[in-house]
């Protein structure tokens, strides 16, 4: 039986500016950041939780020829590049606001839905993110 | 070259996130174009080429997917539903929305079904997929 999802990854096309975004505007932390050499295994978690992490993954050679690379790379500016993250909060209002200061690109704002409520952004490479706050 | 695609891709991307959140506001070309850093003309171009339809169209899917949404899930009127979306006449709404659905309005909501998925799930994958060449669907 699996008791736990580890690791999930998504793609950016510059892990510096990825860096900045994930960590610096949404908060999360640096689980680890390793130039392997053949690629920077750079990692994140939401605080508190090193055992769920997310690869922040640049498409390139040689993990994928320089052709198919381009291709993932215009994928995820036109939003198409098929990964996305869905994250909780405990108050979509309040950290919506705090994203708003932020400067973060907003694809809806904060909606009372069936589920609780939820809000949708994109990362600055175009991956779509949702923040969701589950009734208590 | 890749790169100057990137960029044109991820501004126009930007401008279609302005329909998607703005869907009930006019349509304000100029202000799309802005946002996608080019004139109007090249705008439209550029969207076509880049997702396949024009801006124009990309709305209007937008709109009458949320329309299907409020007709599917609440017991709101037709004509509040059709302002609510963003259309401004009740007969090019109902028109627009008999192109893309096959249907009319009411006729969708008798034969709708609620869909129990997160609504940005619904948002995407029950948005009519054509514009003007969808059969009318089959209503018994």
């Amino acid at each position: 039986m699996l008791n736990a999802t580890a690791m999930s990854s998504i793609f950016v096309l510059d892990q510096d500016q990825a860096l900045d975004f994930y960590v610096g505007t949404l908060g999360l932390e640096v689980n680890t950041d390793q130039d392997l050499g053949f690629m920077r295994w750079l990692t994140v978690n939401v605080p508190g939780q090193p055992d769920r992490t997310i690869l922040l993954e640049k498409p390139g050679p040689p993990s994928m020829d320089e052709a198919t690379a381009e291709r993932v790379r215009e994928l995820l500016t036109k939003g198409a590049s098929g990964g996305w993250l869905g994250f909780d909060t405990d108050d979509a209002y309040r950290t919506f606001e705090e994203l708003k200061a932020k400067g973060v690109e907003f694809t809806d704002e904060p909606t009372e839905r069936p589920y609780g409520i939820d809000f949708g952004l994109r990362d600055p490479f175009g991956n779509a993110i949702r923040i969701r706050q589950l009734p208590k | 070259m890749s790169r100057a695609v990137e960029e044109s891709n991820r501004r126009l991307l930007r401008a279609r996130d302005a329909m998607d959140r703005a869907y009930a506001q006019p349509l304000d070309v100029p202000a799309l174009a802005r946002i996608a850093h080019l004139s109007e003309g090249h705008f439209i171009r550029t969207f076509r080429a880049t997702f396949g339809e024009t801006p124009h169209h990309y709305l209007q899917r937008r709109r009458v997917e949320r329309s299907m949404y409020l007709l599917r899930e609440t017991r709101q009127p037709v004509t509040d539903i059709c302002f609510a979306v963003g259309f401004t006449s009740l007969g090019t709404f109902s028109r627009t929305f008999r192109d893309i659905v096959g249907q009319s309005p009411s006729q969708y909501r008798r034969t709708a079904v609620s869909v129990p998925v997160p609504t940005c799930f619904t948002r995407t994958w029950m948005r009519p997929v054509n514009f003007g060449e969808v059969r009318p669907a089959k209503v018994d």
